[in-house]
């Protein structure tokens, strides 16, 4: 595989102000913010499936978003295949957004249930001027075989409420790949979805990968489903990376509190499995009132006095493995 | 002879809709004993919710329990009159759902809910009383007694579960079903919950059913598993068994599909198809459509429960030689 770099993430920030009511708008000046994704930085290398995981709220899908750019994030740079999409007019994003696409987490959602699934999936062809009538249908109905979801000329007059949710995030597969995108963020694409369909789901996201040579952004709170697809993986904290590396290291050899503690709350589907439990204390902060220093510090169990005051920057421990951790680098 | 803690017999759960009638749940029978955790594992629309729902007397309209037996303590439930029907929710057996952030009542503050379960099944306890009971349920499930005056919304997820888990227990049930306790929650507050759950049956001795998609969980944290596939029980076994020698071909699948941390490098395989429509069902084994193994008979002929021996029963035409329970 080339090492070439699609895509570049630098200082990404993204803080969303809080509503304020107003009573709080005519006695206050200070305003709160939520620190949904607060300094992050990451590359990922063509070819390359690249997960951001962690739990609800800690920023992963906000940084999916802000990556395609859905969102404007308040600073920082993304450098899509060298260009800065930061910086760009909206033209030129709207081009760049043909070789980046997002598959999202519910399928019930993201289809118009009024478009049929052609039109669906043809739509883009159109926005972006590409094909029309006769021809766009001859390539809708080749996406849809190749999405699995065949007879492709059946599925092309169904509206989204008569097919089941595993086909439904093919028709989201196949919209997004219909302009053959070099780049796709999946947004939890299997998790509202039935268990014995999830692995087809997935084995399809991997061969199309070959077929296509896709670069993949994984979005995921499921790190048994993240091992058994991903490259390179980073969790996500409060808004911040505390862990990044390649899946071997971060499963056989995690470092930082908060990734261990995630492992091993993990259900394995062995019976009478007693594993190694690193618990944890309280609940996750919240994002508007991070705690100082590490923000970690309020459920780790190694806590020293540097935590209090100095936050951990994510520092190599290996070539392949970046951690932030006041005790572990 | 002793009598099972809970025992379901034939149990059939109809919805009768203007397209048809979707038979929910379809001859279920098990048993479960104190201090016991059994397992339905299921996808959505197997019944596993409608068969929870049923044992409590709370199938929502138009489901109807068309036949079978709910036997506690050898005391048959479905004859019940609603009034007695209702003291034994929340007394013997108790429900836990699935989402934490809809079943707490918003403009009541915890504690009051502790007031109400108590004094409803229980009137001569005085309001006081039952606060008092309130902040020990509250430390069993590990929050601190200053919640009570809290709201449901200034609690999280994982807390707010607690609170109901703490509800559940407030008058020391027998049996307690849990339906998709954790579903809705992140994997560290789902490890503690379950965790809770299995101190809290050792505890006090309950029978706990737990219902989930999860096949994971429920082969980590029971002592015999159901699986149920289009409203019937394909399988029944001691979780050790569905893990080492599963013998339905959609459990094997099931097994095959779920992704283990621990192994290295694994390979995993998918089940074909999908879930059948149950108002139009398949003719005779209803998962022959997506089974490797189906003949002329799975197609034709209608499966009965069979019993393999060492109480593990499957219901598949490739289990010939089996006797019929």
């Amino acid at each position: 595989m080339s090492q070439v770099e699609i895509l570049r993430v630098e200082h990404l920030k993204k803080y969303f102000p809080v509503e304020k009511s107003f009573l709080e708008k005519a006695l206050t000046r200070a305003r709160h913010f939520v620190n949904a994704v607060d300094d992050v930085s990451f590359s990922v290398t063509r070819g390359e499936i690249f997960t951001l995981a962690g739990e609800s709220g800690c920023g992963k899908t906000t940084t999916g978003k802000l990556v395609v750019r859905l969102i404007s994030p308040t600073s920082g740079r993304i450098f899509f295949d060298g260009t800065d999409t930061t910086m760009v007019n909206s033209e030129t994003l709207r081009i760049l957004r043909r070789k980046m696409q997002i598959i999202f987490q519910d399928p019930y959602a993201s289809l118009n249930p009024r478009m049929k699934i052609g039109d669906a999936v043809g739509h883009p062809l159109e926005i972006h001027g590409i094909a029309y009538h006769d021809e766009k249908r001859k390539k809708v109905l080749e996406i849809l075989n190749r999405v699995g979801l065949s007879p492709s000329d059946k599925f092309v007059d169904l509206y989204p409420h008569q097919i089941s949710g595993g086909q439904r995030q093919r028709v989201a597969m196949a919209r997004a790949l219909i302009l053959q995108p070099e780049f796709v963020v999946a947004d939890e694409p299997v998790s509202m979805i039935d268990v014995s369909l999830r692995t087809a789901i997935i084995d399809l996201m991997l061969g199309l990968r070959k077929d296509f040579g896709l670069t993949y952004l994984f979005v995921t709170h499921d790190l048994a489903v993240a091992k058994y697809i991903s490259d390179r993986i980073a969790i996500m904290y409060l808004g911040k990376i505390v862990e990044l590396g390649d899946k071997k290291t971060m499963f056989s050899n995690p470092l930082h509190p908060y990734t261990k503690a995630l492992l091993s709350a993990i259900p394995v589907p062995i019976p009478e499995r007693q594993r190694k439990k690193t618990e944890l204390r309280g609940d996750v902060p919240s994002a508007i009132d991070v705690p100082s220093g590490c923000r970690f510090r309020t459920r780790c169990n190694c806590v020293n006095k540097f935590c209090e005051e100095t936050e951990p920057e994510l520092l190599p421990v290996s070539p392949s493995h970046y951690v932030a951790c006041n005790q572990c680098s | 002879m002793e009598h099972s803690l809970l025992r379901v017999d034939s149990l059939n759960v109809e919805y009768r809709t203007r397209k048809g009638s979707i038979h929910a749940v379809e001859d279920v029978s098990f048993s479960i004993e104190k201090a016991e955790t059994l397992g339905i594992v299921g996808e959505s629309g197997s019944g596993k919710s409608t068969l929870g729902l049923s044992l409590i007397g709370l199938v929502p309209y138009p489901g109807k329990i068309t036949k079978g037996n709910v036997l506690l303590n050898g005391k048959e439930l479905l004859k019940l009159k609603k009034e007695e029907l209702r003291n034994i929710r929340g007394t013997k057996i108790c429900y836990i759902f699935q989402d934490p952030m809809t079943s707490l009542n918003p403009v009541k503050k915890i504690g009051a809910h502790f007031v109400e379960v108590i004094r409803t099944h229980e009137p001569q306890v005085s309001k006081n009383d039952a606060l008092e009971s309130a902040k020990k349920l509250l430390h069993d499930v590990g929050i601190r007694s200053e919640r009570m005056n809290d709201y449901p919304h200034q609690l999280s997820g994982g807390m707010r579960q607690r609170v109901m888990i703490a509800l559940a227990i407030a008058l020391n049930p027998s049996v307690v079903v849990a339906d998709e306790p954790t579903t809705a929650l992140d994997v560290i507050v789902q490890q503690k919950i379950l965790d809770l759950l299995n101190k809290l049956r050792d505890a006090y001795g309950m029978a706990l059913i737990l219902i989930t998609h999860d096949l994971s969980i429920v082969l980590q944290r029971s002592d015999h598993i159901m699986v149920m596939y289009a409203g019937q029980l394909l399988e029944y076994a001691a979780s050790e068994d569905i893990y080492l020698n599963p013998k339905h071909p959609y459990t094997k699948g099931l097994l095959k599909s779920i992704p283990n941390i621990e192994l290295v490098d694994q390979k995993l395989e998918a089940i074909g198809g999908s879930p059948p429509d149950l108002l139009n069902k398949p003719t005779g084994c209803r998962f022959w459509p997506r089974c490797q193994f189906a003949f002329d008979r799975c197609r034709e002929e209608a499966v009965s429960l069979c019993n393999t021996g060492k109480g593990h029963f499957v219901r598949c035409h490739l289990f010939k030689e089996c006797t019929k329970e």
